[in-house]
């Protein structure tokens, strides 16, 4: 109820315009190939057409295959960065073509004659072209009928103009097919074709956006269409790499003070690698989470940047201190302090929100430290054969969330893995984990990296120990297994080996202590800082974890929902009389209800005139011991006309069908006959 | 050596044009014959139909215009409506003569009005007294605009009252052009295919201006001997003829060769071209690519062809979906049971299989199968259990898009839509394998 309205904007906004940055990050690398093919594509006929090679070769049109991966809702945002980075970059004339926009050639050319008109951003140039081709443009406009040789107009005739300024070398233009698989192959053909023949006048290059494999072109088009291209291959990061990146950069940062739990997070993740691969949906989950979480927990006031913390605590209202002393972890809290602070707890306001204050700065430490000791964490599991706690962060961080990490048995095998690495990937890591450590914005771990420091000069003061009698071996496997399977094995070779000697010995070696303090440190880190959050007192309020709600959301399921309402219309009308008591069918029920619930009990084949009789034994079944007239075989017209009524509302929503076998019978169309 | 010979042209012009048509001397003097002198009447019109890169438009085109004679030239693929088409002929007409200043654009709806308009035409282009071309080019595309089309050209003669002839180029024969209501026969002419010899011939004729004709020859001869069994294509060879030149050339500029040195410039480029065979000339990689790696001196391994990214990620159940469709696809419903029910009991599979069915599915290809087959298999193939949610709905959708399945029949949704699976049997396995689902345990034949 006390909810600011330009929070959620802010909260909106804000990971909104982190997203973005880190999108055109991640397709900068593709984008500068592509530019720079688009650039290199039709330079060197402009060089060199008066030599022998150039004269002979068949020109081709230039062709970049664009490989994005199947999640083609997340296209459309590449599509429009990408024409908007060619625009800047190279050449004012992008169209972007769709397929359902494309049924025929025709309109084809209207869509792409009408998207390069629309480019002109050249007044003067503009103006050329209407003079020059004003029968062109007005059969356009009132015939709705077009031709490339009006493109060839559109770009000949002010190209000769243009020779003289140095700075218009005649841009390319740029025809992308968003969805190369949704078109038709004689439209992409009769394209192809036509413009191929206009090659020398029109410097055209194809974008082919593909979504499964580059193998499609050759389906496509027949070989000699395709011998009209010269097509090069451009790939896209791959999504899953595309979603780690946003996790990392987004949900495990302290940026945001809102935090996902990790059923939810587990719901988005889910959705994602089972259903759809999209990062946009995952986004678009993601903010539904926000705008629930705020819609729904009243204490959410309370969920912003540290700054603001103290003003909002301070303008709390009693009820809404009444509603912080229900939540569970606060009772939890309250429970563990000494009576007479219990008593002030729950019956002052101001030590309430003084102490709410204080809480909450915990729990802003606590993410502080969380997520570089999780980064730590897994340096370590990554790098382990068989990926204990999981290969992606995102597992670990799962993992951390679920409840305490130290008393999995993923840990526990993880420990004895770390307790067997060698000496050079172990100091890697560490260094690694200093760095960490280091660019962390946390407070307490000035202690932690001195600790590793230390054991860091200890390692290489042991240089010369017992550690270099199998180096020159390790080298030379590692020669002869280039590879990660080659270093697995090579590293359970040296475990063995190692052990082996241990064993001999009997007598642990000065850097096997080491190695067991080193990690026995680390599990004393894990244990301090990788507590879950929901031991955290006040989590509830940053943290958003209703993910049932996320999961109805996201993942309708509309078949089960129409069984349920079919099936037992309690569940949505919410009428005491319909509230059923097991398997019988009440006749108050709507009639669809029944005549579902009856059909329930067929087979595949439906009898029409067996179920009317149901229908009507059911329907009548109530008022059979008051009525005293004898039960007439002739059913009532009304019960009829409802029955048909019934059956055919069954229809229109696709459980039955006309069968075409026998005439009075009708087909069921889901499962559950016999 | 068959000189074209006609009383209508100069001695010289002719020979001009025999050096420019090599190897089609006899189409050529057929044509010649057929059009007669300029005032004389033409046949009305002429098919000419020859396989792809027969040296159809190139002969038309060399031809009327060596000789000088009036035509317009148009391809009906880019003239896609028979109204541009018409109007691209009367604008091509009327800017015959007039280079600056364009004419009035003239709407021509239909064939009527453009008898009417290219009567005029002819006159004011003062064209009354010669023959005048009409040539359309990719003629089969004629058969699909309106029905009037194709036999009004074939009698333009007749219906304009003027010196024209139609001459329509194809690479079908004139038997599929046939109206079913009958209609003018044109006379029909064949180019056959160039031989090797005379391909032979025509590459050499376009030697690069450093090399000797010899040399360029000795080149042609071993590329010939690469491409000549999987490409005929003249365009194509000659493409693929100055994409490979430098590298013949490279002893010879490095000076480890003299021009004649043949075996060594032979066993130079032969494995060069071979390779250059199984990749750019199937546009693996592409023609750029190509030079570049051959100015690098890179290895090919380096690039890989289009076909090496085969690979396709799918989300976890679109792979299952997938799997599914190919299962239904491949096996005969009566399987099922055997394949998806636990106590399904002995079934062998010589008595169990009517006859048909015992010739592979793989050869037959794959079968339509309705929707609630293929989401009983993934139930039964997925370990967890999985909710019938919008979201798999969805995933069979998109995977219609993508072309890995494609809808059978008339779309109605609640008709119970049948899919068929198109993915190939490599492909299956590669996505079986990273969901670690054995799938060849599953397929009737491969039991």
């Amino acid at each position: 109820a006390h909810l600011s309205p330009c929070s959620i904007f802010w909260y909106e906004d804000r990971p909104e315009g982190q997203k973005t940055q880190i999108e055109e990050d991640l397709n900068k690398q593709l984008f500068d190939n592509l530019v720079s093919f688009l650039r290199r594509s039709h330079s060197e006929f402009q060089e060199k057409t008066t030599e022998w090679n150039c004269q002979m070769k068949s020109r081709e049109i230039p062709t970049a295959a664009l490989v994005l991966g199947v999640n083609v809702t997340d296209h459309d945002l590449t599509f429009r960065s990408l024409s908007e980075v060619l625009q800047n970059r190279v050449t004012p004339y992008v169209a972007l073509l769709q397929a359902k926009d494309c049924p025929g050639i025709k309109n084809l050319m209207q869509k792409l004659l009408g998207q390069l008109m629309n480019c002109y951003v050249d007044q003067n140039m503009y103006k050329i072209c209407r003079k020059k081709s004003a029968m062109s443009l007005w059969s356009i406009i009132t015939l709705y009928t077009c031709d490339s040789i009006f493109l060839f107009y559109y770009f000949e005739t002010p190209s000769k103009k243009r020779t003289s300024s140095r700075h218009w070398q005649s841009p390319p233009v740029v025809v992308i097919f968003k969805d190369m698989e949704s078109f038709t192959t004689k439209v992409l053909q009769d394209f192809i074709v036509i413009s191929s023949q206009h090659i020398h006048e029109l410097p055209l290059v194809l974008v082919f956006g593909i979504a499964t494999s580059p193998m499609i072109i050759h389906g496509l088009l027949p070989h000699s269409v395709s011998s009209l291209l010269c097509i090069e291959l451009f790939q896209s990061l791959s999504c899953k790499e595309h979603l780690s990146t946003i996790i990392d950069k987004v949900l495990l940062t302290t940026q945001f003070p809102l935090k996902l739990s990790e059923k939810v997070l587990q719901v988005l993740i889910n959705i994602f690698l089972y259903h759809d691969f999209s990062v946009q949906n995952f986004i678009k989950g993601f903010q539904l989470c926000i705008v629930e979480h705020f819609y729904t927990q009243p204490l959410s006031v309370l969920c912003c940047h540290q700054e603001e913390v103290k003003k909002r605590i301070n303008s709390l209202s009693h009820n809404q201190c009444e509603n912080i002393r229900r939540l569970p972890s606060f009772r939890r809290y309250v429970e563990n302090q000494p009576s007479e602070k219990q008593i002030a707890l729950l019956t002052t306001d101001g030590f309430l929100k003084e102490t709410v204050q204080q809480l909450l700065d915990d729990l802003n430490v606590y993410h502080e430290n969380y997520f570089p000791v999780l980064r730590c964490l897994h340096v370590f599991t990554s790098s382990l054969p068989k990926y204990p706690l999981g290969k992606q962060i995102r597992e670990l961080h799962c993992a951390c969330l679920e409840n305490r990490v130290w008393e999995t048995e993923e840990y526990e095998s993880f420990l004895q893995l770390a307790r067997m690495l060698n000496k050079c990937d172990l100091v890697t890591m560490l260094q690694k984990c200093v760095e960490i450590l280091v660019s962390s914005p946390g407070k307490e771990f000035d202690k932690t990296v001195e600790k590793l420091k230390e054991f860091l000069t200890q390692f290489q003061k042991l240089e010369g120990g017992c550690a270099l009698s199998y180096v020159p071996l390790q080298i030379k496997l590692k020669l002869f297994y280039n590879g990660t399977n080659g270093y697995h094995f090579l590293w359970y070779i040296l475990t063995l080996l190692e052990l082996k000697e241990s064993r001999r010995s009997k007598k642990l070696t000065k850097f096997e202590m080491l190695r067991f303090e080193v990690v026995d440190y680390i599990d004393s880190v894990v244990r301090n800082y990788l507590v879950p959050a929901d031991h955290k007192t006040l989590h509830e309020i940053v943290y958003f974890n209703t993910a049932s709600v996320l999961r109805e959301h996201l993942n309708a399921a509309p078949r089960v929902a129409l069984h349920t309402a079919l099936n037992n219309p309690y569940c949505y009308l919410k009428s005491q009389a319909l509230r059923s008591d097991g398997g019988s069918i009440s006749n108050k029920a709507p009639d669809i209800c029944i005549v579902y619930k009856l059909h329930l009990e067929c087979g595949r084949l439906i009898n029409l005139v067996d179920w009317l009789e149901a229908f009507s034994t059911v329907v009548t079944a109530v008022e059979g011991p008051n009525a005293d007239a004898p039960s007439s075989d002739q059913v009532d017209d009304v019960i009829h006309a409802r029955f048909i009524r019934a059956v055919s509302e069954l229809e229109l929503l696709g459980f039955i069908k006309p069968s075409k076998q026998k005439t009075d019978h009708v087909a069921r169309l889901t499962w559950g006959g016999c | 050596m068959p000189n074209l010979e006609h009383s209508a042209y100069p001695a010289a012009t002719l020979l001009h044009l025999e050096s420019l048509v090599p190897c089609r001397e006899s189409q050529v003097s057929m044509l010649l014959s057929i059009f007669g002198e300029r005032q004389q009447l033409s046949f009305p019109s002429i098919f000419i139909y020859g396989h792809t890169s027969s040296g159809k438009t190139y002969v038309m085109q060399t031809l009327l215009n060596t000789l000088q004679l009036p035509h317009v030239f148009v391809n009906c693929v880019e003239h896609f409506t028979s109204r541009l088409l018409l109007e691209e002929i009367l604008i091509q007409l009327q800017n015959r003569s007039s280079e600056t200043e364009e004419a009035a654009h003239v709407p021509c709806d239909t064939f009527n009005d453009f008898v009417r308009l290219f009567k005029q035409a002819i006159v004011s282009q003062g064209l009354q007294d010669e023959t005048f071309y009409i040539v359309l080019d990719r003629a089969e595309q004629l058969r699909e605009m309106e029905a009037n089309v194709l036999p009004a050209f074939l009698r333009l003669q007749e219906l304009t009252a003027r010196n024209v002839t139609v001459v329509l180029l194809s690479e079908i024969v004139w038997e599929l052009f046939r109206p079913n209501t009958g209609c003018f026969e044109p006379f029909t002419l064949y180019f056959p295919d160039y031989s090797i010899g005379h391909l032979q011939k025509i590459l050499c004729q376009n030697h690069p201006p450093e090399y000797s004709a010899d040399f360029y020859s000795a080149y042609i001869n071993i590329l010939l001997g690469v491409f000549y069994m999987v490409c005929r294509d003249l365009k194509e060879l000659q493409h693929l003829a100055a994409l490979n030149f430098s590298k013949y050339c490279e002893p010879v500029v490095r000076g480890e060769a003299n021009e004649r040195d043949t075996r060594k410039l032979w066993k130079n480029i032969e494995p060069h071209l071979k390779k250059a065979m199984q990749t750019v000339y199937l546009r693996e990689i592409s023609s750029s690519q190509w030079e570049r790696l051959q100015h690098d001196e890179g290895e090919a391994g380096q690039l890989k062809g289009l076909s090496a990214h085969a690979h396709v990620e799918l989300p976890y159940y679109s792979k299952f979906l997938l799997i599914a469709a190919y299962l239904a696809s491949y096996n005969p419903v009566r399987t099922d049971k055997r394949f998806f029910l636990k106590h399904h009991g002995k079934i062998k599979k010589t008595n169990f299989m009517k006859k048909h069915e015992k010739t592979s599915n793989h050869l037959l290809g794959p079968k339509p199968f309705p929707l609630d087959r293929l989401l009983a298999i993934l139930y039964s193939i997925v370990d967890n259990r999985v909710a019938p949610t919008a979201n798999i709905f969805s995933q069979i959708t998109s995977l219609v898009t993508l072309q890995l399945l494609s809808m059978v029949g008339n779309n109605d949704q609640l008709d119970g839509p049948r899919y068929k699976c198109t993915v190939s049997l490599d492909f299956i396995r590669a996505i079986a394998r990273t969901v670690n689902f054995d799938i060849i345990k599953y397929l009737y034949d491969f039991l």
